[in-house]
C-alpha cells in the first residue's frame, strides 16, 4: 500500500472548521470577457486574502444560492484582491456573473494543489487550454510572465468554441505583441472575418516550439481535450511526470472529508486539481471513472 | 487469542446493570442495542433491561428477521442495520446559519455537540470501523470537527462476538470476532445457568469504571470458556474475504464485464453506503429561504450510488449503474488502501443483508478480480 499523498493543512479547534465557513467579500470589479463569461474581483471586507498559488481553487457562494469551486484568475503578486472569470453554465454561475460593484459574495479557500510553476524554472512551459480552461491557467502565465528570464520558451495553445468565445482578448494581444511568448489560438467553428486556425487545439502540438527534454507542460480543458492533448505531447516525447492536467470533479468541502471529487484514489480539493499524468493518466483515461 | 488472566474479572446480570448505571452516573449518554421496529438497532439505553434479552437475527443476503433463542442472552445476535458512525458522523448536522441583510450576509457556525456517547456492546467489526473513520477525519492535516468532537470522548464496552451472522466476514479481514484492543472494556458472554461476562480492561477509564461496579477474579476455566466463544464465531462465518493482492486485482479488472452484470441487479439505491461503519460521504445542502432573508447548512449522509454524487455541470460523471457499483467496490476494497493505507471494509456484512436485491461484496469481488488482466488497468 503507498502512503496517501496529503497537502499540509491548519488544523481547528472551533465547532466547525473554519475552511467550511465562507468569508463575505465585496465585488470590487466586474469585467465582460464573452457572451457567457464574466471575470469579477474581489476583496474581503475586513483584512487581506491569504496567500494563494497559481491553479489553486476557491469556494465562492452566492447567498441564498450556492456553492461551486472556482479557479483563481488573477496574479499572485496581486495581494489585496482575486479576480475569478466565470462562465455561466447554470444557477450559482448565473448568480455570480450577475453581480454589481459592492455586492457581497462569500470566499472561503483557497484549496488544492497548485501548477508546478516552480519546478518548471529553467525550461520551457507549454500551456494548452481549451474554453474556460484558460481561466485556471491565466495565473500560471502570468506568473511565467512575471519572472520571464527563469523559463524558456512559453507556447500558449489555445482552442475555443467561436472566435466570439476567445477569452482575455486585449490581454492575448498584448501577450502575442512580445517577442517572448507563443500564442497559437484555433477555433472549432469559424464564421466570416476568423483567418486564423480552425480545428481541435490538440494539433498545433507538433508545430508548438519547445524542446521535449526540458519543458514542462500545463493542460486545462474539457477531458477529452487533455487526454488527446497528452497523448500528443506524449507523442512528441514529453514524459509523463511532466504534463500536468487540472482536473475537474464535484467539489462540495474543499477540505478532504466530503468524497465527492474522488477520481481513483485522489481526492482532487487536495491531491489535485493538478496532477502529473503519470498518475491520473491511468484514471483518467478510464471511461465514467 | 490468550486472555489477559491478571486483569480479566467476571461480571453476573446485576454487574452489568450497575456498569449502566456507572455510566449514566458519569454522565455519558449509554448507546446499546435494542429490538425497535423489527431490528436491533442502536438507541439510548435507560437501563440494561432494555438490551435485545433473547434475541438473535437470522441474516442472509437481503434478508434480515429477529428470531427468538430460547434463552435469555443479551448478546445473542450480529450486527443490525445502524453503527456507531450514526452517532459520530450524523445523518444530518448543522455547519452554520446565515442571515441575508440585502447585498450581503451574516454567519452564525454550529455549536458543537454537549453529548458524550458511551457504546455498549459495540461489536469488534464496529471498533475497526470506528478506527477506519479515525484515520479518515483526524489525520496529521485535518480534524473533522464533526466527528471529533463527538468521537474524542467516547468510551465503548465491547462485546466479543458468540452468534455471527451469515453475512459476517469479520475473520477473514482481520477484524473479529474477538477485538484486540481499541475498547475501554470488552465483554464475552456466557450463557447459561452462571450466566456471566468475562470482562477484559482496555484502558484507564475502563479500569477506573470497572472498579466501580461489583465483579470477581476471572478463574483459569472462565478464560478457556471465553477463548473458546469466538474460536468457534470464527469457524461459523458466513462469508470470507481473500483480501491478498485485492488492491491490484481490482485496479487490473476496472473495465471488468461483471460490472455490468452487477448493475442488472444493482437498484443503486445507496443502502449499502449507508449502513457502511466505514462510508463517509457526506453533502452541503443549503436550505435557503424563498424569500433571501435566511440559509442554513446542513451536512448529509451522501452516497455515491446516486448520479447527483459525480454531478458537474452538463451531467453526472458516472452516469450508469456500473460505474457506480464500481466506484463503490473499489473504493472500499482498493483505493481506500491508497488513501488511508488500510481496507475500507471491516467485514461487517450489513450491505449484503440490507441489500434489497442481496448483492454480496465478497462474491461480487471474488467474480471481478477472476477477470483481472495481469499488468492491465490502472495499478
Ligand atoms: C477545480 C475546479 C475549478 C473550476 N474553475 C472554474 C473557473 O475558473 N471558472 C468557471 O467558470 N468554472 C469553473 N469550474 C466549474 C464550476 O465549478 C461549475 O461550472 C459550477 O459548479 C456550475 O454550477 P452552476 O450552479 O452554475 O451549474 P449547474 O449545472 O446548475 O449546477 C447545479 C449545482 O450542481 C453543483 N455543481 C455543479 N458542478 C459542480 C462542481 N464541479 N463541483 C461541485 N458542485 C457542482 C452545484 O451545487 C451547482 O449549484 C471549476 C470546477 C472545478 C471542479
Ligand atoms: S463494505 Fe459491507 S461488509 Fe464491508 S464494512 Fe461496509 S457494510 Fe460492512
Ligand atoms: S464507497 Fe462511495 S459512499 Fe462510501 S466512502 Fe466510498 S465514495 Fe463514499
Ligand atoms: S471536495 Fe470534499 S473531499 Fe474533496
Amino acid at each position: 500500500m503507498s502512503a496517501p499523498t496529503l497537502s499540509p493543512r491548519p488544523t481547528t479547534t472551533g465547532p466547525v472548521d473554519e475552511r467550511l465557513l465562507p468569508v463575505p467579500h465585496r465585488v470590487v470589479d466586474v469585467r465582460r470577457d464573452t457572451a457567457d463569461t464574466m471575470t469579477i474581483g474581489l476583496e474581503p471586507i475586513h483584512g487581506m486574502p491569504p496567500p494563494f498559488e497559481p491553479g489553486q481553487v476557491d469556494m465562492l457562494y452566492a447567498f441564498g444560492t450556492g456553492e461551486v469551486p472556482i479557479s483563481i484568475s488573477s496574479s499572485t503578486q496581486v495581494a489585496d484582491r482575486r479576480e475569478y472569470t466565470i462562465r455561466r453554465v447554470g444557477a450559482v454561475t448565473t448568480a455570480l456573473t450577475n453581480v454589481e460593484r459592492g455586492d457581497r459574495i462569500g470566499v472561503r479557500g483557497p484549496f488544492g494543489v497548485p501548477w508546478p510553476v516552480e519546478a518548471a524554472r529553467g525550461g520551457d512551459v507549454v500551456v494548452i487550454a481549451g474554453g474556460i480552461g484558460l481561466a485556471p491557467l491565466r495565473a500560471a502565465i502570468l506568473h511565467v510572465l512575471e519572472h520571464r528570464q527563469a523559463y524558456g520558451q512559453l507556447s500558449l495553445l489555445y482552442g475555443a468554441r467561436t472566435a466570439g468565445d476567445i477569452l482575455y482578448r486585449e490581454e492575448l494581444e498584448t501577450w502575442r505583441s512580445r517577442l517572448d511568448v507563443d500564442i497559437d489560438v484555433t477555433i472549432d467553428a469559424a464564421g466570416s472575418g476568423w483567418h486564423g486556425n480552425v480545428g481541435v487545439v490538440t494539433r498545433l502540438v507538433p508545430r508548438a516550439r519547445f524542446d521535449e527534454q526540458r519543458a514542462t507542460a500545463l493542460l486545462c480543458g474539457p477531458e477529452v481535450m487533455m487526454r488527446y492533448g497528452a497523448q500528443a505531447l506524449l507523442d512528441r516525447g514529453i514524459a509523463p511526470e511532466r504534463i500536468f492536467v487540472s482536473a475537474e470533479r464535484n467539489m462540495l468541502c474543499g477540505i478532504g472529508t466530503c468524497g465527492h471529487c474522488q477520481l481513483g484514489p485522489y481526492f482532487l480539493c487536495h491531491d489535485g486539481p493538478v496532477l502529473s499524468w503519470d498518475r491520473v493518466g491511468p484514471y483518467m483515461s478510464v471511461r465514467e471513472l | 487469542m490468550a486472555l489477559a488472566a491478571e486483569t480479566a474479572r467476571v461480571l453476573d446480570l446485576e454487574g452489568l446493570e450497575a456498569l449502566v448505571e456507572a455510566l449514566h452516573a458519569r454522565d455519558y449518554e449509554v448507546i446499546g442495542p435494542r429490538v425497535r421496529d423489527g431490528v436491533i438497532s442502536l438507541a439510548p439505553l435507560s437501563s440494561a433491561a432494555d438490551l435485545p434479552i433473547g434475541w438473535s437475527d437470522d441474516q442472509r443476503p437481503g434478508h434480515y428477521r429477529l428470531v427468538e433463542r430460547g434463552d435469555d442472552a443479551r448478546f445473542g445476535y450480529a450486527v443490525g442495520p445502524d453503527a456507531p458512525k450514526r452517532w459520530l458522523l450524523p445523518p444530518h448536522s448543522e455547519v452554520f446559519e446565515a442571515e441575508g441583510d440585502g447585498t450581503g450576509f451574516t454567519l452564525r457556525p454550529a455549536e458543537p455537540p454537549s453529548r458524550r456517547f458511551a457504546f455498549l456492546g459495540v461489536r469488534p467489526c464496529e471498533l475497526a470501523g470506528i478506527a477506519v473513520q479515525d484515520r479518515v477525519f483526524i489525520r496529521d492535516d485535518l480534524r473533522d470537527v464533526t466527528y471529533a468532537s463527538r468521537r474524542e470522548d467516547i468510551l465503548t464496552v465491547a462485546v466479543h462476538c458468540g452468534e455471527p451472522a451469515g453475512t459476517c466476514f469479520c475473520a477473514s479481514v482481520g477484524t473479529g470476532p474477538r477485538a484486540e484492543d481499541g475498547f475501554d472494556l470488552a465483554l464475552t458472554e456466557l450463557v447459561g445457568e452462571d450466566h456471566r461476562f468475562v470482562v477484559e480492561v482496555g484502558s484507564e477509564q475502563g479500569r477506573e469504571l470497572l472498579a466501580a461496579v461489583p465483579t470477581e477474579p476471572a478463574a483459569e476455566g472462565d478464560l478457556t470458556v471465553a477463548a473458546a466463544v469466538t474460536d468457534d464465531a470464527s469457524r461459523r462465518m458466513g462469508r470470507d474475504l481473500d483480501t491478498e493482492g485485492l488492491r491490484e486485482d481490482l485496479l487490473g479488472a476496472l473495465g471488468s464485464s461483471r460490472y455490468r452484470d452487477v448493475a442488472r441487479r444493482c437498484l443503486a439505491c445507496g443502502n449499502c453506503t449507508f449502513v457502511c461503519p466505514t462510508c463517509f460521504c457526506t453533502g452541503l445542502v443549503d436550505r435557503n429561504a424563498l424569500d433571501g432573508s435566511h440559509t442554513a447548512r446542513e451536512r448529509t449522509w451522501n452516497s455515491c450510488f446516486t448520479i447527483g454524487f459525480s454531478y458537474i455541470h452538463g451531467g453526472g460523471i458516472r452516469e450508469s449503474v456500473s460505474s457506480r457499483y464500481r466506484q463503490w467496490l473499489t473504493h472500499k476494497l482498493a483505493t481506500w488502501q491508497d488513501q488511508f493505507d488500510v481496507l475500507g471494509c471491516v467485514g461487517c456484512g450489513r450491505c449484503i443483508t440490507w441489500c434489497p436485491v442481496g448483492i454480496d461484496i465478497t462474491e461480487e469481488a471474488r467474480a471481478i478480480r477472476a477477470t483481472a488482466v495481469p499488468g492491465g488497468g490502472a495499478r
